[in-house]
């Protein structure tokens, strides 16, 4: 039960290849977005595409669809911590 | 003493160890931030002097290399010997390209007189040179980190080769691409900070 289980994980190589086309139509997405001037805008467009990829990296790349509980809640937590991290530094440095 | 294989709590101490490093590039990112916001118009400048061409093709090279050696625990865990190699191959072969991609683009910008503390720098505006501070540093970091994979990758090749790494034994390769892969992530957002920025 357990091997078949553990077999299921193993990613094909056609999702693979699904997962980098659509890591590459997106980097040159982001390219083409930052030629067009959306002000202030363009920032949180290039961020939020290098997340919706970092995603793709990690749940497949890095199997993390398919981990334990240990991991996922860690990780989860980590970002988490990373983005308390950032908000009180940018609270900070917003109202000086 | 007895060796009980643990590939779990392998892997668990591999994230807790990518944690840091998330940590280490995250406090770097927002160093970038503060000073973004402190002096947009010099990092906007500095951001167009650098060419989009080379770090787009870095990007590729780095995703299809991540796709590489994600592929390769595919093909280790199918017994495919020969396919884990060439891939981990492949992938060991992306990853020169784009450090020798960083050494053309490192050294025309020395040309330039762009280097930390350079005459040019220093008579330049302060978001200027932090700017360029910053891109040495970050990418100079994360072009270390890279040259550890690359090490990392050869090392799983010659075991995959020797049959140490097998479909019953691959927690190496694992924490291995995990590390390869975290560079990808930390260029993924390097990208479009260095630039992107209009």
């Amino acid at each position: 039960m357990k091997n078949n289980h553990e077999f299921q994980n193993i990613l094909s190589f056609k999702t693979l290849i699904t997962i980098l086309v659509s890591l590459l139509i997106l980097t040159l997405l982001s390219v083409g977005v930052s030629t067009i001037d959306l002000g202030k805008w363009n920032v949180w467009v290039a961020l939020t595409i290098a997340a919706i990829k970092s995603s793709l990296v990690i749940l497949y790349f890095m199997h993390m669809k398919f981990e334990s509980m240990a991991i996922k809640v860690s990780f989860v937590s980590t970002i988490g911590f990373v983005a308390i991290l950032i908000g009180f530094i940018f609270w900070d440095i917003s109202y000086r | 003493m007895e060796n009980h294989p643990d590939p779990k709590g392998d892997k668990l101490g591999m994230w807790l160890f990518l944690y840091t490093e998330i940590m280490l590039f995250t406090g770097l990112f927002i160093l970038y931030a503060a000073y973004f916001k402190k002096y947009p118009e010099d990092f906007i400048k500095g951001g167009k002097d650098l060419q989009i061409i080379f770090g787009a093709a870095n990007t590729i090279l780095l995703l299809v290399s991540s796709c590489a050696v994600a592929a390769s625990i595919t093909a280790v865990r199918r017994s495919n010997k020969n396919l884990t190699v060439g891939l981990l191959c492949a992938a060991w072969l992306l990853g020169g390209i784009f450090l020798f991609n960083k050494y053309l683009e490192w050294s025309s910008k020395i040309r330039h007189g762009i280097y930390p503390n350079s005459p040019d720098m220093a008579a330049a505006a302060p978001g200027r040179s932090l700017f360029f501070d910053l891109y040495y540093i970050i990418t100079g970091l994360h072009g270390l980190h890279l040259l550890v994979g690359m090490i990392l990758l050869s090392v799983c090749a010659v075991m995959v080769q020797m049959e140490k790494i097998n479909a019953q034994k691959y927690i190496l390769l694992e924490n291995s691409g995990l590390y390869w892969h975290l560079i990808d992530l930390i260029w993924i957002f390097i990208f479009p900070l260095f630039y992107l920025i209009v």
